[in-house]
Parts: structure tokens; sequence; C-alpha cells
């Protein structure tokens, strides 16, 4: 367990680096990129005085690394700046409520990836050999490789138009205890089926491997020898081991996750905040696409770094970082 | 590189003879099964100028909307125009497209700097992963769609200087610079994920007798990499160029989607799934999704399968 603290630490000194090159990039891009945030604002027929006031007011005249200093700055401050679009409106007050409505389907889309994806993992595990276990495991692959795009209006086609069992799309909130929960309603059913079917595959194929190293191992052989009915050996001895190494991934399932909702948003009109992005870089809304950036890629290198250290302390054996030589 | 990394992890590929897994391939009909359905959506899109019935601007006016027939035999869209030939049009934008980034994002810059992060350590590995991990950890449609707005009119203007000349400029106006674009994001991202996996490869190998012996006989650096650790990448190389295929293809679609990929006049897979999915559409003319939607499903699904099976074939120790 030597191994751990250390590499920890120099995972998290490399962190602020990872996310200043992400900051920087993106905030290049946003500011070099074509279309003007004030002109957007302004319409097509703006006076060229009150843009320029504007423009000063918002300081988008200073030079390129005096108006990203001052970003940063205001972000190292809890600040996430100020939306165009949503005229004056700080970016945190509404990019947390956008994130809410994500982060409530997208749980639930995650719950529902592992809930399928690891029974049907041990179960093609238990069928190594026969003609289940394929077939299992391309069912899923199958949904892994159409683009959500695709899945999304086959779905609605499917259950909106021919059979006219669930709307096409749509969010209604309810008020639960003062929070606004909008996964309560059978708009969400289709969202939820379209964002957690290309997922399951992953988690299956993984757990399928889990289960055939597990399955090889003296101890399964000792509790099956020692007369264990088959249920208990693999529910106890077999299904506890491989799940253990499972945990890792929850992380960054959960991130990956973000990336499908922008298609999923769109295509169902749900507020979210992968909606909320795709608005912003239409409108080159500069502060909104920096605010969605960092705290996306904070996410993901937290979820990284998490991950490497609950794998380092679950199997010792897995080599931490790449340099030197071989211990 | 869109794809979570729920993968299971490969493993350590031993070189297998090639003899033994082309045959042990050979006896998986279902791989063969995929490997013909990519060959024969790939050779429709580069033959489309000889395999297209049609142009794939060609209208029928009076002819919209049709169903199957003889003449067009997956019926026609809005425009009436030929689905069949706006379909094989549409793979010749995704196979340049995917060819083109992963020949030189994943082969020239993700082999190169996996071998040379794995080989070298220290310092070079940390700034190269670390470089990897900005890329990983940044929402890549989000950064696609930043670049390829943002460099769009720079890259025009680039092109628009070669529009006299003879064959440059017949390249420009058949829609270049929208090609060169997405493919240059593409391959902006496509080299992090096979850079990592043979990263993690060479890290065990470089330990290896072998290498030990070529460093000891005096071989330089450069010689070791390609000499004696590419050859033993060869496989993984292999399975993961088969699986990026795929991921880049559905990237592309999802990039022409959202209307920042090959835009008008070329027909792309994208664009015409976008099209066909507008509920008033999908009510009353479904094939306009279905034509594009099935065969998308069946050259990513088919590259996945195959992908799996030379994965299984490469790696003789797992079973």
């Amino acid at each position: 367990m030597q191994g751990i603290l250390p590499f920890a630490v120099r995972r998290l000194v490399w962190a602020p680096f990872v996310l200043l090159v992400v900051s920087l990039a993106t905030f290049a891009l946003g500011r070099f990129g074509p279309g003007d945030p004030v002109e957007t604002l302004q319409g097509q027929y703006h006076n060229p005085e009150v843009v320029e006031r504007i423009r000063h007011e918002r300081g988008l005249d200073d030079p390129f690394f005096v108006q990203y200093g001052r970003y940063m700055w205001d972000v190292a401050h809890g600040d996430l700046g100020t939306s165009f679009t949503y005229t004056g409106v700080p970016v945190k007050d509404i990019i947390f409520e956008k994130m809410w409505v994500t982060i409530q389907y997208n749980l639930v889309a995650l719950l529902i990836i592992f809930a399928i994806g690891i029974p049907a993992g041990i179960w093609a595990a238990l069928k190594q050999g026969t003609w289940q276990d394929p077939l299992t495991i391309s069912t899923f692959l199958f949904f892994r490789s159409v683009p959500v795009l695709v899945i999304i209006p086959v779905l609605q086609f499917i259950f909106a138009l021919k059979l006219g069992w669930l709307p096409s799309g749509g969010w209604v909130e309810r008020d639960i205890l003062g929070l606004k929960i909008g996964i309560l309603d059978k708009r969400i059913i289709m969202p939820i089926l379209a964002l957690s079917l290309p997922g399951i595959a992953g988690v299956a194929r993984l757990m399928r491997a889990l289960t055939l190293q597990v399955l090889d191992e003296d101890f399964v052989r000792t509790a099956r020898a020692k007369g264990l009915r088959e249920v208990v050996v693999i529910s106890r001895h077999v299904a506890r081991n491989a799940l253990l190494p499972m945990t890792t991934i929850v992380g960054f399932a959960l991130v990956g996750l973000l990336g499908g909702s922008l298609f999923v948003e769109s295509l169902f009109g749900i507020p979210g905040i992968g909606q909320f992005t795709w608005k912003a870089v239409l409108n080159s809304d500069y502060d909104v696409i920096m605010a969605v950036t960092l705290i996306t890629a904070t996410a993901f290198i937290v979820a990284n770094l998490v991950t490497d250290i609950v794998y380092g302390f679950i199997d010792p054996r897995v080599r931490l970082g790449g340099g030197g030589p071989r211990y | 590189m869109a794809e979570l990394v729920l993968e299971e992890p490969m493993e350590e590929a031993r070189p297998a003879l090639g003899a033994t897994a082309l045959r042990r391939l050979l006896r998986k009909r279902l791989a063969m099964v995929c490997l013909v359905v990519i060959l024969v959506i790939y050779l429709a899109g580069i033959l489309a100028p000889l395999v297209a019935p049609y142009g794939y601007n060609k209208q029928e006016l009076d002819n919209a909307f049709a169903g199957p027939s003889l003449a067009h035999p997956l019926g026609t869209d809005r425009l009436g125009r030929d689905m069949l030939s706006r379909v094989i049009w549409a793979s010749q934008t995704t196979v340049i497209i995917s060819a083109a980034a992963i020949c030189t994002g994943g082969l020239v810059l993700g082999v190169g700097l996996g071998l040379l992060a794995g080989y070298a350590g220290g310092w070079v590995d940390n700034l190269i992963m670390r470089v990897a991990d900005a890329f990983f950890a940044l929402p890549d449609i989000l950064l696609l769609l930043l670049i390829t707005a943002t460099v769009r009119p720079r890259v025009e203007d680039l092109f628009d200087k070669f529009k006299s000349w003879p064959v440059a400029g017949g390249l420009v106006g058949a829609g270049a610079p929208d090609y060169f674009l997405v493919f240059g994001a593409l391959a902006l991202f496509g080299w992090v994920g096979i850079a990592r996996l043979i990263r993690s490869q060479v890290l065990s190998l470089r330990e290896s007798d072998y290498v030990l012996a070529a460093r000891a006989s005096g071989a330089s650096m450069g010689r070791i990499l390609a000499r004696h650790l590419l050859p033993n990448v060869g496989n993984i190389i292999i399975v993961s160029v088969t699986f990026s295929l795929g991921a880049m293809a559905g990237t592309e679609i999802m990039l022409s989607w959202l209307g920042i990929g090959i835009t008008y006049p070329h027909p792309s897979f994208g664009g015409m799934i976008y099209d066909g999915s507008e509920l008033s559409s999908l009510r009353a003319h479904p094939h306009l999704l279905l034509v594009p939607a099935t065969v998308v499903a069946l050259l990513l699904f088919a590259f996945n399968l195959l992908g799996d099976a030379l994965n299984d074939v490469l790696s003789p120790r797992r079973r």
C-alpha cells in the first residue's frame, strides 16, 4: 500500500495543469472564434455605440491574457461569470439548475445500466461456450454501436407514433419536499431508455470478464466441493468478488453519460445542461461554455483520480504511474 | 474516442503466428459476415461515382417521397432524390473521413506517442499522458463543436487561395475544406485511446529480455521502438484500429447531425438522419430515417463485432 500516497500526490499536482490546459484551450477557442456574443445579443440592426459600450463594460476589448487571467481569478473566487444570452444572470445561478435536471435522469439511467449490466454479465459468463453468451453480449453491443441519435428517433417512431404509449418528449417537474423532481413522469421513460441502452454493453462485458476470472479461483472450486448450492456459490463467492473492481467505473460511467445528454435533451426537449451548452455554443456565450467545460473537466479528473486510487487499494498488484524502472 | 472507459481491460496480447490467427478468424462465421458488411459499405463508398445509380443531387420533384420501386430500390426523399444513391455517397463521406483520421491521428500520432511514452518513461511519459488526460477530460463533442466552428473560416480562407489552381480548385469546389476540418478535428482526438493502450503494453514489454539484449548491444532508441517494440504491439494496433474506425464513423455522423460536419450539398449520414427524424417526417415517411439508420447501425455494429473477434483471435491467452 506504500505506493498509493505518493502516487495520489503526484496525480494531484498534475490535475491543475490539466485544468489549465483545458481552460486555456476553451477560452482561446471561444475568444478567437467567429460570432460575437454582443452582436448576437443586439440583433442584426445593432447600434455600434451600444455594442462598443457593452464590449467595454464586459471587458471584451482587453488583451486576451488579461481577459483570461480575470476570468480564472473570478473562478477561483467562486464566480463563474455572467451569461450573455440570459442577460446579466450569473452563470452559476442557471448552470446548477440545469445540471440538476440532467443529473436526475442520468442517475436513474446509471442505476438501470448497472441493474441490467451486472446480472447480464454474470449470466453470460456462466453460459460461456454456449450460444447464450455471445447472443447476450452482442445484443447489448448492438445498442452500444448504434449512435444515440439513431436510437432516439427509432424509439420515438415505435413508442410515440406507432404504439402511442408514450409522449414523444417533454419535461414535467413536480415539487417534492422542496426539490423539483422531473423523473416521476412517463415522459422521462424514453430519454432514460435511450441513454441507458448504449451503456449496458460496457458494464455487461466487464462483469463477464471479471466473473470468468473469479470462476477460475480455488475458493470457488472449494465452495462447490463442499456441496454449496450453485446459487450460493454464485451470489456469495463469485459475484461478490467480481463486483469489487466494478465499483471503480461508476464515476466514469456517470461522466460519460453527460456526453449523450446533448442529443437526448435536444431530441426530447429536456431543459438540461446538454441543450443549454449547445445553445451557448451557438450564441458564443463564452462564460457559459467555460463554466461547463471547467466543471465537466474537474468532474472527470476527480473521477479519474478516485478510480486510480480505489483500484490501487482493491488490487495492490496494479502498477501505479509509469515513470522509472520496474520495481 | 467518445467511448466510456467501460471496456474490459484488453489482455496482454501475445503475438500469435499470423497464419494461425488468420485461420482462427476465418473459422468465425459471424466475424466473416461483419467483414463482408464492412467491405461492401466501404467499396460502395469508394466506388460511389461508379456504383451509385444516380447523382446525389439529381432531383425528380414530381417523384418525391416515393416508396421502393424498381427505379428507386430504397425510395426517394423530399426532393425526389434517390435514397440508395444518397446512402452510397454518404458512405463515401464516412469512409474518407474515418480512414484519414485513423491513418494520421490513430496510427501516426497514437502509436508514435504511445511507444514513446511507454518506452521513455519519466517526464516524457508524464507530459504525454497528462496531455492525453486533458483531451480525455474534455467533453469531446463540445470541443469538437468549438474547434470546427472556430477554425472553419480560417481553413476556408486558406483553401480559397487554391481556388484558381487547376486540380486543387476542383477539390475546393467539391467541399474539401469541410472534409479537412472534420478529419482534422477527429484526428486531434483519435490518438488518445490508442496511445494509452500501446503505452501500457510497452511498459511491460520494455522490461523483456529481448529489449534488454537490444539495448545492451547498443541499439538506438529509435531502432528499439521501430524494430523490437512496434512489431510486438501489432495485435493491439489491429484491434484498436478496428474499434476506432467504428467510433470515428460514429463521431463523424454526430458532427454532421449537429450541422458542423460535411454540409450541403454533400450527403452525409448525420444530415440524412437529422432530416428523417423530424416527427412530421417520421410520421409520414419513416423510410427517410430507416434507410440511413439501418446502414449506420449495420456498419458500426459490424466494426464492433469484428473488433471483438479480432481481440479473441489475437490474444490466445483469453478464452
